[in-house]
């Protein structure tokens, strides 16, 4: 069986541009599609041949024509035929399927990171440069973006059908999701796991914008503090920096780029710092406690809401050197009463290419006080 | 090889003198009776009365549906509406549809025995039944449940204020009527077979009940011990479930589905038992490939406790896991494939004819077949993930419960109703409400693959405008349902009094059970029969006729 590709590619077209199909606007999205009419074609072969049988027999051999029914033990051979051909397409759709999963659930390595915090019944996303939305999310197409959302509830699920991905968004751990949007437009946003009373209100929009407008758009929405310093100011704030002060002698780890590296617990396991590991850490810091350190973290279990969580994260995941630790900690001894807000933003280059990245935005220049703050402009490439 | 049908003369035709029915008058001798044959009824009037209820809360449902505005009823009810519906239809319809009314009355016929191995359990499961059903008809008058029927942590137990311990009680003592019913079904299968009756003799619906009987008692325990937990969970709060207390609210998901999977073919495996009867009775041929489909069941019920984690593969669970699930799930479609090939082969060469049973087994495998097709898109890993939680699932889940066992069950009632009853059900008014439904199925739940695959999620009270066109195809659909499901309910009560008498064997079917009158004796049969023929064995049953003075009734 032989299909011509440019008679493919009209059938394709016309379909996925039919209402019997959400808009394709991801990478992802054709693949889908695709692999969509593969099955929707099998399903059909299959539905005509029992189709075939079932009204070919019944007309053949219906008891007005046959009158006298012969009786048939049944036959190995067919019954092999019919095990095997199913058995085998149905392998087809395993691998295929499989693939398309991987493919969507296995996180690029260099994309940019925005996070997404669910609870009944909104949607909250932080950009890494402090711009917060709610029940919406603002994306540059192509441009691989992933999600790494949390709950602050009950389960959720993020699902934006126009990119064929959803995932659940689960109270107590991280899950991502990634995707590169391929068209500008407004997509819905839905919340697809039933989450109470008003689930189906659990909605928004995903605009899906071109780099230019994404940076026109995000620089004024910014808030003023990236997610990294809200970090840092809470690092300061609840002491963190008077053990994981980076110093040889410090009670805590060191934390200067710790994240991504594999890490040698006392109980002898290895574990790869990510997202996930580091809040649970700063949860249950005794369960986790790296090798060559006394179990003596407390925890900080309903100290620090997820967005919280979130900041110290982020500011982590960024630290390239303690030099800023330190700092914090002398302005900190210096002034306590200022805490970490009278850091100054001196060094600490930024170390991604986030566009939007604010952590070394303004060298030398002091930094804000929070949300008053004016708009910073956050727009600094490296 | 050849068989000849000869109907017999339903002229001659008379009501027993002694039956069932009226070997005891009054309400007690129905309600402390130990005769399966009176207990199936009871199912039959209880399962009914709920089947009612549960269709009633998906017509309020369908209804709000019309307007993509959550005008009809508040969030909250309809949260209520879709969760009772799905409990109901769930719990106290589908898992004793067929095997507590149908399989109750014949299996013990079948297999050649004067009842169930144990009658007192039997009726002990029957009172569990309608304690389990109390609970949650309590927990609907003063207020309903919003759950969603999967009890969902920690949604069900922080996070809502409704009778949530009520309803997940009543589940759970219902649950222990299911587990009474597999026990004894398995006892009387494997003890009280007559002499003569072999393991390969049994018909089909025996092995499918067999199967189904075992996952009841093995994967309800399950549902059991999860229940309690959330009810634990929910009052004292011992966090399993609970992340900010250490638990895992993933592990939920865990246990409740390795119940809540199994149970799917709890609820579809005895429907396939009573296709398979019901196919070679009106084709008047033996099944095609025994062994295959006997053992097909079995497969389906081995394979169906492996398949769990396919409800949660966008839950964050490994990908790995998700590999090894989405293989086993692909594994457990083949026998369902096999079921379909082989019932259509037995239609080749016979000689078939098209009563109201035999449209609903038509009904049913073409639904199931896409049923168990979309089945196929779902267990497909990355298929899954755009199709999870959308209307796409309730399609499919519609398509193989609704389409597939709800079919099989009307198919099985007809079939043995002039078994039950003694009377026929008037046929060409049932021929019209089985074409009905089918339609009307079609019309109801095929729009919602499509506006699944558009991305509408499911349990959503309010919808986006550009949906609308299809969900008011699907309730227009349920209108056309609902009355090919009302019809019967009209006729077949009606039957009773005025129903032709329908004989011992009306369809000249071979199960032991048309073999004696009808409707039975409360001891089935006279003198304990012997087997000495295959099963479906249509040339034993024309030599039998033949040679017998005609004693129709």
């Amino acid at each position: 069986m032989h299909i011509s590709p440019v008679l493919w590619q009209f059938l394709v077209r016309w379909l996925t541009n039919s209402a019997l199909f959400p808009p394709e606007a991801s990478a992802i999205s054709p693949q889908m599609d695709a692999f969509y009419f593969f099955l929707c074609a099998i399903s059909a072969v299959g539905l005509i041949a029992v189709g075939i049988l079932v009204f070919g027999f019944s007309i053949m051999y219906r008891k007005e024509k046959n009158p006298v029914a012969t009786q048939i033990e049944g036959s190995t051979l067919l019954e092999a035929t019919w095990t095997i051909i199913p058995l085998a397409l149905f392998m087809i759709c395993f691998v295929w399927g499989a693939l398309l999963y991987f493919r969507i659930y296995d996180p690029p390595t260099n994309a940019m990171n925005i996070y997404i915090v669910g609870k009944q019944w909104m949607w909250k996303a932080e950009h890494p440069g402090g711009q917060h939305e709610i029940d919406s999310l603002h994306i540059p197409i192509n441009r691989q973006v992933q999600l790494t959302m949390i709950s602050m509830d009950v389960f959720h699920s993020f699902s934006i059908p126009a990119f064929r991905v959803k995932r659940e968004v689960i109270p107590g751990r991280y899950s991502t999701v990634w995707f590169e949007a391929t068209a500008t437009g407004t997509y819905h946003l839905f919340c697809t796991q039933y989450c109470g009373t008003d689930h189906s209100a659990m909605i928004g929009e995903i605009v899906a914008m071109t780099p230019e407008d994404y940076q026109k758009w995000a620089s004024g929405s910014t808030s003023g503090a990236s997610l990294a310093q809200n970090g840092e100011r809470l690092f300061a704030s609840l002491g963190c920096n008077s053990c994981h002060s980076g110093e040889a002698t410090a009670r805590g780890p060191n934390l200067a780029q710790v994240y991504g590296s594999q890490l040698q617990l006392v109980d002898g396991s290895t574990v790869t710092a990510n997202d996930a590991f580091l809040r649970e850490t700063i949860l249950n810091p005794s369960t986790r406690v790296t090798a060559g350190y006394a179990p003596i973290m407390p925890t900080y279990q309903g100290q620090v809401s997820e967005e919280g969580l979130i900041d110290l994260v982020e500011y982590i995941k960024n630290l390239n050197s303690n030099y800023r630790i330190q700092q914090t900690l002398t302005a900190s001894q210096l002034s306590p009463g200022q805490g970490g807000a009278s850091t100054s933003g001196s060094s600490s280059p930024a170390m991604n290419d986030r566009p939007q990245q604010t952590l070394g935005a303004g060298q030398g220049r002091p930094a804000k006080a929070g949300k008053t703050a004016p708009s910073v402009p956050g727009t600094v490439n490296q | 090889m050849s068989t000849i049908v000869t109907l017999p003369d339903q002229e001659t035709a008379r009501l027993p003198k002694l039956s069932y029915l009226n070997s005891e008058y009054g309400l007690k001798s129905w309600l402390l009776t130990g005769d399966h044959k009176r207990i199936a009824m009871l199912y039959l009037f209880s399962i009914t009365f709920f089947f009612f209820i549960g269709g009633a809360f998906a017509g309020l449902i369908r209804l709000e549906l019309l307007t993509p505005l959550p005008d009809l009823v508040a969030s909250d009810t309809y949260n209520k509406l879709f969760t009772m519906h799905g409990v109901i239809m769930i719990f106290l319809f589908l898992v004793p549809s067929v095997p507590a009314t149908v399989g109750n009355f014949v299996i013990p016929i079948m297999v050649g025995a004067k009842d169930l191995a144990f009658p007192k359990i039997n009726l002990l499961s029957w009172y569990l039944y309608v304690a389990g059903a109390t609970f949650l008809v309590f927990a609907l008058v003063t207020g309903g449940v919003d759950t969603g029927w999967t009890f969902t942590t920690p949604l069900s137990t922080h996070y809502l204020n409704t009778h949530v311990i009520t309803a997940a009680m009543g589940v759970f003592i219902a649950g222990f009527s299911s587990i009474f019913t597999g026990l004894n079904f398995i006892v009387t299968i494997h003890r009280m077979r007559c002499p003569g009756m072999t393991w390969f003799r049994l018909p089909l619906f025996c092995w499918s009940n067999y199967a189904a009987s075992i996952l009841m008692v093995l994967g309800t325990p399950v549902l059991a011990i999860t229940l309690v937990l959330v009810m634990l969970e929910r009052t004292i709060g011992i966090g399993v479930f609970d992340p900010t207390k250490g638990g895992d609210p993933l592990l939920f998901q865990h246990l409740f589905w390795f119940y809540s999977h199994p149970a799917v073919y709890i609820m579809i495996l005895p429907g396939m038992g009573v296709i398979s009867e019901v196919i070679s009775t009106f084709s008047r041929k033996r099944v095609f490939g025994y062994t295959a489909v006997a053992f097909s069941s079995v497969a389906i019920a081995v394979f169906g406790f492996f398949v769990w984690a396919h409800h949660m593969f966008i839950m964050g669970v490994s990908n790995y896991s998700a590999l090894v699930f989405s293989l086993l799930t692909m594994l457990v479609a083949v026998p369902s494939a096999i079921k379909i090939f082989n019932w259509s082969a037995t239609l080749y060469k016979g000689s078939i004819t098209f009563e109201t049973p035999m449209l609903y087994a038509f009904g049913f495998m073409g639904l199931f077949t896409i049923g168990g097709l979309t089945g196929v898109f779902l267990g497909s890993l990355g298929m899954d993930i755009h199709l999870t939680e959308t209307y796409f699932i309730v399609a499919h889940f519609h398509f193989v419960m609704v389409g597939g066992m709800l079919m099989a069950y009307l198919s099985g009632v007809h079939f043995w109703w002039p078994k039950m009853t003694g009377r026929m059900y008037p046929e060409s008014m049932s021929q019209l409400s089985a074409v009905t439904t089918f339609i009307g199925f079609i019309l109801t739940f095929f729009p919602q693959f499509i506006v699944g695959y558009l991305g509408m999620p499911r349990r959503y009270h309010a919808y986006p405008p550009e949906f609308q066109v299809l969900n008011v195809l699907s309730t227009a659909g349920a209108t056309v349902l609902g009355i090919g499901y009302l019809l019967p309910m009209l006729y077949m009560p009606w039957s009773l009094k005025y129903g032709k008498i329908a004989g011992s064997n009306p369809w000249q079917a071979t199960g032991l059970e048309w073999q004696i009158q009808s409707p039975p004796l409360t001891e089935n049969f006279v003198d304990i029969p012997i087997m000495d023929h295959e099963a479906y064995d249509y040339d034993w049953l024309a030599h039998q006729t033949e040679h017998e003075v005609t004693t129709v009734g």
